[in-house]
């Protein structure tokens, strides 16, 4: 019982740990992209459209990739090049987003995934690790999907904290113009990590439209690329976190739907108010401890401008 | 060699002609889009405008249209100067139209000139308290109040499903999940064939500006939206002013709420907004937050609206393209407001160590 409710836990929150980790790298480069939603939806009906139109699951995955990094190289290029309000093309990114998946979305409600790529994504116990009991159950018996979401947190954490590049960027985020001086090309780590931000966003929608819901339905985020954003506050910037804040936000997520079968008195919105009531919950607990641990990138939301300085 | 070098006063007539061309590079883009999809651009865009303007009916529809947008971005204007991003306008319109109804519906046999001005303190006070929640928060321990903003949308959203589906049912409905339509006394008049928000939407223009412009509090807003350190060493009360200019921004969107339950849906749904609660976002930030500029671009943004939905009908555009083309305009104006403050000097001769 429990285990199954993690089980699913852990793929409802798959789509959230995409979408923080790459607004975790935006922000680390000093850059506040307040258009996931928009990027997750982009991704979302390109992936949806592209596995129709092709039946081909790596085709989706990059179709996804492709516009989330599309939609994210229109916000670099506005903030870094032309040095635009952060909050405000954020906005204009997640309005526009939104409009283009339900254009491109329109006549696409009730289609399902074509099943080439339904069994791609099908779950594929790991050998070995799915035999250890309760966890083997939990974290390892699951869609390749799933495991490609483990690998880019892992691997993020690493190239972060690990490598020279991660060095630079977390440079650039903290304090852009010594990054500059010390001969950083900070132009070029901005976009590269704004991009690599959607197209991590993208791939978070794709995961819904290709294998969590998995058919096309009108504004299929219902907010998760808000509720990323404000995850990437409780992760502290840190990518290992994300197993903690998506993984409880996807049971967040799925616990109205599994209690309904246990006969309980409250209804159905309630629950699903729950993950935004949660999440303002973290916003208010995460400002009132206030620490220095958990203070966001130095550079966070400010223009740089070299002639400024 | 490019150098980018920051330019001191760029004068009004140059701002407005960068501002119109990066709107005509906008609809430009869109044309692509409309070349792709096989229609001719020019005709899209004249039916367009046939459908705001071409009869008296449409133009009254762009009007009505125009009110909801002109009032919630006045409320999102003021947040906005204070540099307090309130994105909440949505729920906050909803809590205001929750609050409008509920006297609307408890009290449908009061006469309208009492069940009116209840309806719209409700709707006041609906808003103003659902944005009090965030600016208490954020004055208080510097809590985010763009995401804390946006969750309370959802949660307003949820909220009026849960009334809709539970305790404000109508009976009378045969099952269908909707809340009663209001009494006519619960109804807003019409002045020269249109419901007497637009007279509201004005008297409300000129109030802002006013308050901004001419009162204390609203030059202490503009200092903290400068500088917050400035305005707490000027000794303005800054946790005070942020609480009541917030209550005030959400009260402005509660009364839209109230307009549109009483004017036009005459009930309280889930789709009482409209999307208005986004479009405004953009609509006050087009009008770089100036009252007068708001009905111009609200107006301009209606027609917008109204255009597409008849354009849908007649080239089977979907609704959406609306949205992608607000998306559009805005990127571009934030793009076109480089060229107001910045000047690009291209060199002939690279002067070393510049890049």
């Amino acid at each position: 019982m429990l285990a199954s409710f993690l089980h699913a836990a852990v793929i409802a929150g798959t789509p959230l740990s995409f979408a923080i980790l790459g607004e975790i790298l935006t922000e680390r480069a000093g850059k506040l992209n307040l258009g996931v939603e928009g990027l997750m939806l982009m991704g979302a009906v390109i992936g949806f459209k592209t596995a129709l139109l092709t039946s081909n699951p790596f085709l989706a995955l990059c179709g996804a990739a492709l516009a989330g990094a599309a939609g994210a190289l229109i916000f670099a290029f506005l903030t870094v090049t032309l040095r635009s309000n952060q909050v405000v093309t954020g906005l204009a990114l997640t309005i526009f987003g939104t409009g283009f998946a339900s254009f491109a979305g329109q006549g696409l409600a009730g289609f399902v995934v074509p099943e080439q790529v339904k069994s791609f994504f099908h779950p594929l116990p790991l050998p070995l690790l799915s035999r250890i009991p309760f966890l083997g159950d939990v974290l390892f018996n699951h869609s390749i999907f799933v495991y490609a979401g483990y690998f880019v947190v892992i691997a993020a954490y690493f190239y972060l904290y690990k490598t020279h590049f991660g060095l630079n960027l977390r440079a650039v985020g903290e304090n852009t113009a010594a990054a500059d001086a010390a001969g950083i090309n900070i132009t070029k780590y901005k976009f590269v990590h704004i991009l690599a931000g959607g197209v991590l966003a993208g791939l978070g929608g794709a995961f819904l439209s290709l294998v969590y819901v998995p058919t096309w339905q009108d504004n299929i985020t219902t907010g998760r690329g808000w509720i990323a954003v404000a995850l990437v506050i409780f992760c502290k910037w840190n990518p290992i976190r994300i197993f903690i804040g998506a993984f409880l936000f996807g049971g967040l997520d799925i616990i109205g739907f599994r209690l309904q079968g246990l006969n309980i008195h409250i209804s159905q919105y309630f629950f699903d108010m729950l993950p935004y009531i949660v999440t303002v919950l973290i916003l208010i607990m995460m400002s009132v401890k206030d620490s220095k641990e958990s203070s966001p990138p130095a550079e966070l939301g400010r223009p740089y401008f070299r002639e400024d300085k | 060699m490019i150098q980018i070098v920051k330019k001191g006063e760029t004068s009004k007539k140059k701002k407005i002609l960068i501002h119109i061309s990066a709107l005509s590079f906008a609809l430009l883009t869109a044309s692509l889009f409309i070349l792709i999809m096989g229609h001719s651009p020019l005709k899209v865009y004249l039916s367009m405008i046939q459908g705001a303007f071409g009869t008296s009916y449409r133009l009254s529809e762009t009007i009505v249209k125009t009110i909801p947008l002109v009032i919630t971005s006045l409320g999102i204007a003021l947040a906005f100067r204070m540099k307090f991003w309130n994105i909440g306008a949505e729920g906050q319109i909803i809590m205001g139209a929750f609050g409008a109804s509920w006297f609307a519906l408890s009290y449908p046999h009061l006469p309208s000139w009492i069940l009116l001005p209840l309806m719209a303190l409700g709707g006041l006070i609906g808003g103003g308290l659902w944005a009090l929640i965030p600016a208490f928060f954020r004055a208080r321990f510097r809590t985010n109040e763009t995401i804390f903003t946006l969750m309370l949308n959802y949660i307003a959203l949820k909220w009026i499903t849960y009334l809709q589906n539970g305790p404000w049912k109508d009976p009378g409905a045969l099952g269908f999940p909707k809340i009663p339509n209001f009494h006519e006394h619960a109804v807003l008049p019409r002045l020269f064939g249109i419901h007497i928000g637009w007279l509201i939407a004005l008297v409300l223009v000129a109030l802002s500006a006013l308050f901004i412009n001419r009162t204390k509090k609203g030059y202490e807003i503009q200092v903290i939206g400068e500088s917050e350190n400035t305005a707490r060493y000027a000794g303005i009360n800054v946790p005070g002013t942020i609480l009541t200019t917030i209550f005030l921004s959400g009260a402005l969107c509660g009364l839209t709420g109230m307009i549109e339950a009483s004017a036009i849906n005459k009930t309280l749904s889930v789709e009482i907004t409209g999307g208005v609660g986004y479009t405004a976002i953009i609509t006050a930030w087009l009008a770089n937050l100036k009252e007068p500029l708001i009905i111009v671009v609200s107006f301009l943004f209606a027609a917008m609206i109204q255009g597409s939905s008849y354009i849908q009908m007649a080239f089977q555009i979907p609704q959406s393209a609306a949205e992608i083309l607000q998306g559009l305009i805005l990127f571009f104006v934030l793009g076109s407001e480089f060229f107001i403050r910045y000047r690009i000097h291209i060199r002939r001769n690279p002067v070393k160590g510049v890049s």
